[in-house]
């Protein structure tokens, strides 16, 4: 839709540069410039992305600074650094 | 008083509790006031303006919420609600535990209204797990709330008046709708034409949604549902097939191939039960109120002493029902603590209960297009992927329905379906679906059970912050 032209927000998802507008939540933002696959699911592997984006399925959880939170229920700040949630990183029994 | 959920509902629950004297606290985990009906736009689309849907209901509401003396907690995300077995007299009833910005903590009251509104119904497709499937509700936030188009181009399927609407909120951002597509048969509507006759607004508007899509191209297929959804690593095309009044596909029937790069879907909404499932209230299972709801005197009482439901989470009505029933909830609140005599009680309750049927007709009406059906679950394959959190398929669930399992926790311990960290918000209209085709009663099925946190909670957000010397050790017994 419409932006105000005003100031914009960069971070980083999986080492790739996004731009937001402030006010944002980081799902929205990676929606907006393409990105669907947010994390893997814990027995297949398969790409997983925002289902419910209002914090309830926690498909859209990401880690970010290290700390695992849902997408769609954290706002963009500048410097943000998102990682996706990978399933060989969790453990055989996570 | 507490209430939680700052939706239509709670937003009038806690102005009538104000109004009555009481001192009201209002927790919601959204940023600002409205619900999901009348969510706020994200600060950044306030200055563009543009054709937001209902922008004076949303503004009435957060005006009259912030001006009635009510303290707000937004960005509160409730994860426990518990009753106080010492609630004598004075003494608090109920503790609620929130989170905010990662921090707990803690309240306190002697009444408790939850309108903690609904969840979104979804039953299992083959492929539904790709990236770029979501909730019509999800839809709803990204288009209103972020202005963010679902795709380029759409495919919208749910029964009932909130597909439409979806469709039409993606038109009026500018995106394009591949298909709308309801399981219902063009005569479940036809049906209800006497029933919405006499609300001519609702209905005018239902007409210029139809106009609108009709301009635009977009065709609606009536009694059809998707079959599957395909795509290497997101949504690419949705395969339609054609079901019957029961929405089961009607096998060796015609199928359409669309391509598409998102599909949001829906088959209806359930009230949030969670709460009250925690607080001990009995609920039942009654399709028309949109599944299990708390069971209610006629003036929004729980059975649990000093706690009340409102809005959608008390059983679905809608948007326009529900300050209705928040007032009818804070009042009674208000009578229950002594804030009310009796006569202006049920003087004030007549005019509201009255107003209420006005407008109660209209929301069973469009509740009953999306009724719980079950063999719309029924029918998916082995393969398919029910409990998103686990990766658990529909032919393991059946496999332990078939070895035993007659209830839901009992489907639940067995494969781990709804013991991810949604809970089973999403899964377990599905789980139950499959039970009950396999000819169990929804009362014997029962429901997952509730347990905190009902949102994951980091541990650090329960711990706070100390140090080693702040942990008290008993000193060692001299020797």
């Amino acid at each position: 839709m419409q932006a105000d032209g005003g100031a914009t927000i960069d971070f980083t998802f999986d080492g790739r540069r996004v731009t937001a507008r402030p006010g944002q939540s980081v799902a929205m933002a990676l929606w907006d410039v393409g990105v669907r696959a947010l994390r893997e699911s814990p027995r297949d592997a398969a790409p997983r992305g925002v289902f419910c984006a209002i914090g309830i399925c926690q498909e859209c959880v990401v880690v970010i600074d290290g700390v695992r939170r849902p997408a769609c229920m954290t706002l963009v700040r500048p410097g943000l650094n998102v990682l996706p949630v990978r399933t060989r990183s969790m453990g055989p029994d996570h | 008083m507490i209430v939680i959920g700052a939706g239509p509902a709670g937003a009038a629950a806690a102005v009538a509790a104000s109004e009555c004297g009481l001192s009201v606290l209002v927790l919601d985990e959204a940023r600002a006031a409205g619900g999901r009906v009348y969510r706020a736009p994200d600060s950044w689309l306030e200055p563009s303006g543009g054709a937001r849907p209902a922008p004076t209901e949303g503004a009435k509401l957060r005006a009259a919420l912030a001006g009635c003396g009510a303290e707000l907690a937004f960005g509160h995300c409730v994860w426990h609600a518990s009753r106080l077995l010492d609630g004598a007299g004075d003494s608090p009833r109920f503790e609620v535990s929130a989170i905010a910005d990662q921090r707990s903590m803690r309240a306190h009251s002697l009444a408790l209204i939850i309108a903690s509104g609904t969840i979104e119904r979804f039953y299992p497709r083959p492929g539904w797990t790709l990236p770029g499937v979501i909730g019509l509700g999800a839809a709803s936030v990204m288009l209103k709330a972020n202005g963010v188009l679902p795709g380029k181009r759409v495919v919208v399927v749910g029964p009932g008046p909130l597909a439409l609407w979806t469709a039409k909120l993606i038109l009026d951002a500018g995106g394009s709708v591949a298909a709308v597509c309801d399981p219902n048969p063009r005569r479940a509507w036809t049906r209800l034409l006497p029933a919405l006759a006499r609300h001519a607004g609702p209905l005018a508007r239902g007409g210029a949604w139809l106009a609108q899509l009709a301009l635009a191209g977009v065709p609606i297929f009536y009694g059809w549902d998707v079959r599957a959804v395909q795509g290497a690593r997101q949504v690419e095309r949705v395969i339609l097939g054609r079901v019957d009044g029961e929405w089961r596909p009607l096998r060796g029937s015609e199928e359409k191939m669309i391509e598409a790069d998102a599909l949001c879907i829906g088959y209806g909404l359930a009230p949030a039960t969670d709460l009250y499932q925690l607080l001990g209230a009995a609920l039942r299972y009654e399709p028309i109120r949109g599944g299990w709801a708390p069971v209610l005197d006629r003036a929004q009482r729980c059975t649990t002493a000093g706690l009340y439901a409102a809005g959608d989470s008390a059983g679905v009505l809608g948007a326009a029902a529900a300050p209705g029933t928040g007032r009818i909830a804070a009042l009674s609140a208000a009578r229950d603590l002594g804030r009310l005599d009796d006569a202006s009680y049920r003087h004030r309750i007549g005019i509201a209960q009255r107003a209420l049927a006005g407008v109660a007709s209209f929301g069973s009406a469009m509740a009953r297009l999306a009724e719980p059906r079950c063999a719309a679950a029924a029918w998916v394959p082995d393969s398919t992927i029910v409990c998103r959190c686990e990766d658990v398929l529909a032919g393991e669930l059946r496999g332990a329905i078939a070895a035993g399992a007659q209830e839901i926790n009992a489907l639940k311990a067995a494969t781990r379906c709804g013991m991810g960290p949604c809970c089973g918000r999403v899964c377990g209209e599905a789980a139950g679906a499959l039970l009950e085709c396999a000819g169990f009663a929804r009362e014997r099925i029962g429901q997952l059970t509730a347990r905190a946190p009902l949102r994951p909670v980091p541990l650090s957000a329960l711990t706070g912050n100390f140090d080693y010397s702040d942990i008290p050790f008993p000193r060692a017994a001299d020797t």
